[in-house]
Parts: C-alpha cells; structure tokens; sequence
C-alpha cells in the first residue's frame, strides 16, 4: 500500500493549526504519513511537522520560488511528488483550495473539496448545497487529491514525534505569477478558526464603529471576532471575518451572533459550534431555530448590559 | 483584449433542496435554477472591463444540459457578445468541465478567463485552479479586484484567511471571482430583448475532442442531523448565567 502525503500550510517558522486537523484525517485513512514542508528558510515549519506523532518522515523543500507560496509553483512540486503516494491532503482553507485543484488537474484526476468524513480508503462524506447535504462519494482517482475541512477532525497531537526529514530538492518555477504583496489583518486576538470562542456581527450593527462593541466583549472572553457576508459587504468588517459557505467554517465551543438574521449560507460557517447564542431584536430570526440560548432584544442594549455582567463575573 | 467568462446554472440560491427519496442524488426536478451567483460577477467584471475600454469581446460559455441556455442568456443580457455551450448530460466533474474549456481556450484565444470562485451547488471550487493548471497559466484565485495597468500583466487582489493578497500575473491568465470584486447590474427589458438576437452556438464534447469520463460515484446525499432550537432567556444576566452554570463554556 502506498502512502499519504500531507500538505503542511505553515508561514516557514511554523505550522497554522489547520495541518493538525489534516494530520488527524489523513490517520484515519490509515497508512503511512509524510508531511510536505515546502517554503524558503522552513526549517521551522519542517521541525515542527517532524514532532507530530504519527509523521513517518517530513521532506522539506527551501527555494526562492515557494516563499509566498504560489500555486503555480507548489503545484508542479506536488505533482511530482504524488506519484508514489495513494492520497495527498492538504486543508481546505484559501491555502489548499487554491493550490489542490491545480495539483489535481496536472494528474489528470478528479479533486475532492472539504471532506468532513472518511469512510474507507476510497469513500468520503462533504457537504454541498452550503452544507444543508452531505454526499458520501467513493473515489477512483489513482491518487485521491483532497481539502479536508478542520472543524471535522479534532487537531493531530503537535509534540512527542521524531520523524526523519529529508530535503527534497525544488522543482523549477513555472514564471507565471509573482507575489505582490499583502495586507494582513493586524489583530491581538485569537485566530478565527482556532477560537474557543467568537463573537460575530451582522448587518444589524448598523455601523463599522459598533463592532467596538463586540471588540470590547471579546476581550473579556479571549474570544475572536467574527461577521456574516452581509456586514462585511457593507463594510463593517474586514473579509477574513466573514464566517459562511464561502467564508470561513468554523465550530467554537461558543459562537455568540449578534444582529445576524441566520441566512442558510452564514449557518454554513458556524453550525456545527457547540452552543450557539443568538441576539437579535426580531424575534423570528431564522438563527433563533438553531441556537441553545437567545435574547429577543436591541443589540445596542444588550450589549453593554452583557459587557457589565461579564465584567462582574468570577473567574471561573 | 478577448475574454472568456463561463456561467453554471445551478438551483437558485433562496431555493431549499432536499434529497431524492431513494438517497440516491439531489432532487432538483422543479427547483427553480438560477445563474451561479458567483459566475454572474465574473460575468459583471467582464462586461464592466469592456466598457472601460480594456476588452473588446466577451464570450460567454456555460457546459451542461440544454436548459443552460437561459444563463446563457442572461450572460448576453448583461452585456456578453455571444454564447457557446458545450452540451452535455448530468453536470460533469470540475476536471472535465476545465478540460472542456481548455479546449474552448484553444478555440477562441482569449486573453483572460473570469470564472466565479465556487459553484453554490457542488461547492467544489476547483474549476478554475484546474483550468490554470491545464493551460500553465497564472490564476488569480478569490479575486476581489482586478486591474490591467496594460501591457502583458494583471494585478488581481486575493481574498485568502488572513486579510489581502496581491498577486501580478502574466497575460493569458485565469481569474476567478470573490464576493466582493463588484455588485452585478439587474438586467433591463430592453437588453433581454437584445440578448436574443446575440449568436448562441451549442458545441458537443465531440466537436472539442474531449472525451467525458467520471472518477467520483456519489453513493448516497443525506441530511445533516438537525439542530434543535433551545430557550429565550430574558436579558444579559440570565445569559451569563446559563453560559457559566449550564453550558460551562465561560
């Protein structure tokens, strides 16, 4: 049986949580795993990745081109990789949606997206229809290229391991696309998608200045701040908030919505949260159906009053 | 400057589906079907770059049943020049539908190609990466601007988890779009009425020298177990309360 190579998504000196969840996939595939470490100066990221119980080798590859990491060049590494491999997985966040199909296509097979299950080698459950389905489909590919959703996967244990790695050498840049440049949210808060908890504002903030509102109750809680599509497109927030379908899927022990009204395609980012609260002042909020506890109120009231509370709280 | 623009037709948006009976697919027999919301700002940002100038045609392509024909249309009511669908049975997988258009690309040399960054259906989002990779182009994946300074290259803004990316690539290059990179225009009467003197052709897989083939079986679609809905408390105090004492999660 061939083995399975995981995808590592790092920024060169470390590895970004999701590739713990895909660790955790990849080992209930069942087989032997090796971690692709590819960047420029990853010693850091590959140091970690070999600490993983359960990677049988991490091979790292440092070169020029894989700095920003550009799917155009991965892709061409990956692809000469994946040919002694029966499965290559990667996390389905912007990382591995950009850069799986294009590895896929240069194998000439089919891709799978955001896998929640595995049932066999062979045979894996995703959601489609902004998760409101699940569809449980069986693979032929050769090699089976797939996203793996974090949220379904509980986080590969990080220290105790002690594979080999090996240095592999870069394959040649394609030439195509260059790195330009980036704005990165600046935040002292968690991140989004590795919160315990978030609190998250929809269009009903009414304003970009009101999220201090949430700012203020997320740092009582150590929690991150999130929003729905329709308070990002108004420009509420910026878009690595939005929380949604085509956002980003996350599933905190505690998800506190506020003035967001529940549309199918915001439930798609964040159902799967262990307690949901709702605050929204029309009482027939669709997000209401699906939370454990909500406030049929004016955000604008309820939130300083839920700020003094917690400000009064005990440690627990 | 060429462009090719592709559209799905999908079940609209505000549609709630179910699965078949048996399990066995999605129901969609008498679903009211829709442009793929994503693909019509792919196809907004094409016809916004024809009318400043930068473009000078915009082909619109959509692969699938003949009812596609309608997306279609509402490509070329919001101001593509004509249409081509390649017809085929039940939607192909994203690898085919990209080898397809690879073979259009070949037809029509266009410049660039905007796709919409995910079908609303599927929710696969790989079409256009693949596209890129069969032609051995640059993509601009989650694009939520898009500029031409002119010349061989494009700037195209990303939309990735930690904020902005800004990637420059060289032209023909592929673009698929985010969210954010326009508002389409509501189509007016009078440009619908146009639309259908706009030259449609229908292509078969045969006439582009592809031949379909599937490496996914969908052995059953069901529902995810509900949620139940749990209480009202009455004001931020009994919240925390509950949150402290019963859910345990501050």
């Amino acid at each position: 049986m061939k083995n399975i190579l995981v995808i590592a998504e790092h920024d060169h000196a470390t590895l970004k949580t999701a590739t713990l969840n895909t660790v955790s996939a990849a080992q209930s595939i069942g087989g032997e795993i090796h971690m692709l470490v590819a960047g420029n100066h990853c010693a850091g990221a590959a140091a970690a990745s070999a600490k993983i119980p359960g990677i049988a080798k991490v091979l790292q590859v440092d070169a020029g081109h894989y700095a920003h990491h550009l799917a155009e060049d991965l892709a061409v590494l990956i692809a000469g990789l994946a040919k002694d491999y029966s499965h290559v997985l990667a996390p389905a966040t912007t990382f591995g949606k950009n850069l799986m199909p294009r590895v896929a296509a240069l194998l000439d097979v089919t891709q799978l997206s955001d896998i929640v299950g595995v049932e066999s080698a062979d045979t894996f459950v995703r959601p489609i229809y902004a998760g409101s389905l699940l569809a449980t489909v069986q693979c032929s590919a050769p090699v089976k290229v797939i996203t793996v959703r974090s949220t379904a996967f509980a986080a590969a244990a990080s220290e105790g391991g002690t594979a080999l790695i090996e240095t592999v050498p870069a394959a040649a840049p394609l030439d195509v696309a260059r790195f330009a440049g980036q704005e990165l949210t600046q935040s002292e808060r968690p991140e989004l998608t590795a919160a315990r908890i978030v609190i998250s504002g929809g269009r009903g903030m009414g304003s970009g200045e009101d999220f201090k509102l949430l700012e203020d109750i997320a740092d009582q809680l150590g929690a991150a701040v999130g929003a729905s599509r329709a308070a990002v497109d108004a420009g509420f927030a910026p878009n690595d908030y939005q929380i949604g379908q085509t956002g980003k899927i996350i599933a905190p022990e505690l998800y506190i919505a506020v003035g967001i009204s529940g549309a199918i395609q915001h439930l798609a980012g964040m159902k799967d949260s262990k307690i949901i609260v709702a605050i929204n002042k029309d009482e027939e909020a669709p997000i209401f159906q699906i939370a454990d506890y909500g406030i049929a109120g004016d955000l604008f009231k309820v939130l300083p009053e839920l700020f003094a509370e917690l400000d009064k709280l005990p440690p627990a | 400057m060429k462009i090719l623009v592709t559209v799905k037709r999908v079940a609209d948006y505000n549609v709630k589906v179910y699965p078949k009976a048996d399990g066995s697919g999605v129901e969609i027999a008498n679903v009211k079907m829709s442009m793929n919301p994503f693909d019509e700002i792919a196809v907004e940002e094409a016809v916004r770059l024809k009318e400043s100038g930068k473009a000078t045609e915009i082909i619109a392509a959509s692969i699938g049943v003949s009812p596609c024909q309608e997306v279609l249309r509402t490509a070329l009511a919001m101001g593509a020049d004509r249409a081509i669908l390649v017809e085929t049975g039940a939607a192909p997988e994203p690898l085919m539908v990209a080898k397809l258009l690879k073979a259009l690309v070949e037809r029509e040399q266009p410049d660039l190609v905007i796709l919409g960054k995910q079908a609303i259906d599927d929710d696969c989002n790989q079409t256009g990466q693949m596209l890129a990779a069969l032609l051995g182009w640059g993509q601009g994946a989650f694009a939520s601007k898009l500029t031409i300074p002119g010349g061989q290259e494009i700037e195209v803004t990303r939309e990735i988890d930690g904020g902005l990316e800004t990637l420059m690539l060289k032209l023909p290059a592929v673009v698929t779009a985010d969210l954010r990179l326009n508002e389409p225009r509501y189509v007016k009467l009078p440009n619908i009425i146009k639309a259908k003197k706009k030259l449609l052709t229908t292509l078969s897989p045969g006439d582009l020298d592809v031949v379909l083939a599937t490496q996914l079986t969908t052995l059953k679609v069901t529902e995810p177990p509900k949620r139940e809905a749990g209480i009202k408390v009455a004001d931020a105090a009994e919240l925390v309360a509950k949150l402290r004492n019963d859910a345990k999660v501050i």
